[in-house]
């Protein structure tokens, strides 16, 4: 996936010289995750920009970039690292095209590697997607496969709104197919990552992985699963979600965030108003739990695994 | 005392001219400068203090949230703003009005903003590149300094040409020198050598906080840190502030980087109308400020200069029509339409926008006879 959104961004850059990434340790070093690897050799420094180490500085100065023209791609190093340009990001940026009444576009991406499963230390595995959800004036997407990576992180770059790109960064060795063409869902929508009938199971990043490993568990044991990849956590694609509801009833949410005031929540809130009486059982939400990230000794207790996802399938079922 | 041996200055307090070894490039930088020119400065300082005393007002009639007065700033944001040239980008703070005013705002899109029509404002496009007032403290400095970072990268600057190479004039507080952000943006103007000057008007409060209180340092010692040549002159000598911001921009624009000027001047009054400056401000201090002001100073050197009686007359006339105008255009405002809540939340179509507007426009209807 990391060279699917590497392709991604040098296609953006060949197509729009004024599409620029800017970010700590981008350029010579390619990125912590080497995602930005070459591009620098091959667009120079001006457009692959190694900034000093400030966040707020990376996203305050894109803000001023975007102003100029330009289209700025900021490379936020790790999730835990977002926090210093948070003020920037939610404050200024998220507000600015509303504030300039619509004549001047703010068309930054911000790139953050997120979620668990590498095993890395505190402030390095966080989830911090409710906060840019519940920010208006934000679109926030995630891929979880390389061909969504590569075509969302360029739909992304051409939105002329800021959009808040977080990448699973435990998927970032995972390979799979790129199509050449833009096929299937595009930004803004979620995707049906595999079809079912029993029980929908919905979630987003990594979590998609441990979706289908608890639909191929749940299979052998007779029970159908509809697993959604959400793909775009504001706006949440409803659509597609209750489509799927009307066809099974049970829906699960599964989601490495805390659960408090999450993702998640808002679709089980957002379900309850919409599909109350399609639905046999309430919305069942599979999350972090509450507390700090935990030391990565402790990661796999922590994060949802396929049978978490399952037995909140079998307690939906048993309603 | 408030100033210091750094502080530069080519008008005295007294109003009459003062040679010494360290000021004469500046003398030479407000050499091209008329007559007219100068008459022009204290017309806009008077016109827009005058202005500033309307608003307060205004709004201690309820006619506005908030006012955020600049009485007693005048001298250093006209002397720097008239220093820009066409081409240049200013970033204001939230207190620059005489600035605005110079570059060509409509002063009524200030009031606009602190009576609650719009967050913004203006269009900075159509406004001489005066951008957004920003009120979150610092901010601005980032995006100020992005933004110079494109010009460079534009290939827009360091031609040679002060006429066609563009640079930015960025304006912040005391206050704000302890923000992060404004640090950060020093660190990025010198790393990418940025055509901008970092203009902090150091008026000596951060609302209720002295400024001793943001620095045990002079804060245009801070510069030096950054690698960054600075100096700090009288904020309230229209003619230093004009000169310092001249050759600073100018030397910014040519390639050698970004520049900071101190410019010491004092918040004569409130920080907004939300406050009791005489809580906390000094009484001694004050008078000594008074007895500084900007638009005094230059009158006596205007008097000096042999300007005539009538020309002060007219100014005044042409502030308070100004004052007058303001508050007839004040009281003609409408409040902004329903959409103006969802309108430019986002660019392109977002479902959930466009669900809430719809709701909002049948709830409201909801309540029209017959409905």
């Amino acid at each position: 996936m990391a060279k699917a959104i590497n392709e991604g961004l040098r296609s953006a850059m060949l197509a729009d010289d004024h599409v620029m990434v800017m970010g700590e340790d981008i350029g010579q070093l390619g990125g912590v995750f080497r995602v930005t690897e070459g591009l620098q050799e091959n667009f120079g420094p001006s457009r692959v920009v190694d900034t000093p180490l400030a966040e707020s500085g990376i996203v305050g100065t894109a803000i001023g970039l975007a102003m100029r023209g330009y289209r700025p791609v900021c490379e936020i190093q790790f999730d835990g690292f977002v926090y210093p340009a948070f003020d920037q990001i939610v404050t200024q940026l998220a507000k600015m095209t509303a504030r300039h009444e619509g004549t001047q576009a703010f068309p930054i991406v911000i790139r953050i590697p997120y979620g668990g499963h590498i095993g890395a230390v505190e402030h390095h595995q966080e989830s911090p997607e409710a906060y840019f959800a519940h920010t208006a004036g934000l679109r926030v997407v995630s891929p979880a496969t390389p061909h969504d990576a590569y075509w969302l992180i360029q739909e992304a770059i051409a939105c002329d709104d800021p959009v808040i790109y977080l990448e699973p960064k435990s998927r970032y060795w995972h390979k799979g197919p790129v199509d050449d063409a833009l096929a299937g869902a595009s930004m803004g929508q979620a995707r049906i990552a595999r079809e079912g009938s029993d029980v929908t199971l919905v979630g987003h990043g990594a979590m998609v992985t441990v979706m289908h490993q608890a639909a191929e568990i749940a299979q052998s044991e007779g029970v159908s699963i509809e697993a959604i990849d959400l793909r775009s956590l504001s706006p949440i694609d409803y659509d597609t979600i209750l489509a799927s509801v009307q066809k099974t009833g049970h829906l699960v949410v599964a989601q490495e965030a805390p659960e408090n005031a999450s993702v998640g929540s808002e679709i089980a809130a957002t379900l309850t108003e919409k599909a109350f009486y399609v639905m046999e059982a309430p919305v069942l939400r599979v999350s972090g739990f509450n507390t700090p990230f935990p030391p990565s000794k402790l990661e796999n207790l922590y994060l949802p695994d396929a049978d978490r996802i399952l037995d909140a399938v079998d307690r939906s079922l048993a309603y | 005392m408030p100033y210091t041996d750094a502080t530069l200055r080519l008008l005295g307090p007294d109003g009459t001219l003062v040679k010494d070894d360290r000021n004469e490039k500046y003398f030479d930088a407000i050499a091209h400068l008329s007559e007219a020119d100068y008459r022009e400065f204290y017309r806009v300082m008077s016109v827009v203090r005058r202005f500033d005393v309307e608003a307060g007002n205004l709004q201690r009639q309820g006619q506005m949230a908030l006012w955020v007065p600049s009485v007693g700033q005048e001298g250093a944001q006209v002397g720097s703003a008239f220093a820009t040239r066409g081409q240049d980008h200013i970033f204001p703070a939230y207190r620059e009005h005489a600035a605005a005013y110079v570059k060509g705002l409509d002063l009524i899109d200030i009031i606009r903003m602190l009576r609650g029509l719009t967050n913004g404002g203006w269009d900075p496009k159509k406004t001489n590149n005066f951008h957004l007032y920003t009120l979150v403290i610092g901010s601005h400095t980032l995006h100020a300094t992005g933004y110079a970072m494109g010009i460079g990268y534009d290939g827009a600057c360091s031609t040679g040409n002060n006429d066609t190479d563009e640079a930015v004039l960025v304006y912040f507080g005391d206050g704000a020198t302890s923000q992060g952000d404004t640090n950060e943006a020093m660190i990025f103007a010198q790393s990418f050598q940025t055509p901008q000057v970092f203009f902090l008007q150091n008026n000596h409060w951060a609302i209720s906080v002295p400024v001793r209180v943001q620095s045990r340092t002079p804060l245009f010692e801070r510069a030096a840190g950054f690698g960054m040549p600075s100096i700090q002159i009288d904020g309230n000598d229209v003619l230093m502030s004009y000169a310092a911001t001249r050759l600073s921009m100018d030397a910014a624009r040519s390639g050698q980087g970004p520049h900071f000027i101190e410019a010491l001047t004092y918040r004569i009054g409130a920080h907004t109308t939300s406050d009791d400056p005489s809580k906390y401000q000094d009484d001694d201090e004050l008078a000594f400020w008074q007895a500084h002001d900007p638009i005094d100073r230059f009158r006596t050197y205007l008097h000096g200069l042999g300007v005539e009686e009538q020309f002060f007359k007219d100014v005044a006339t042409e502030a308070e029509d100004y004052a007058a105008d303001i508050r007839a255009r004040i009281l003609a405002l409408e409040d902004p339409p329903m959409k103006d809540i969802f309108a430019h939340v986002f660019t392109e179509d977002h479902p959930v926008i466009t669900q809430e507007r719809q709701w909002l426009e049948n709830y409201t209807a909801s309540f029209d006879e017959g409905a």
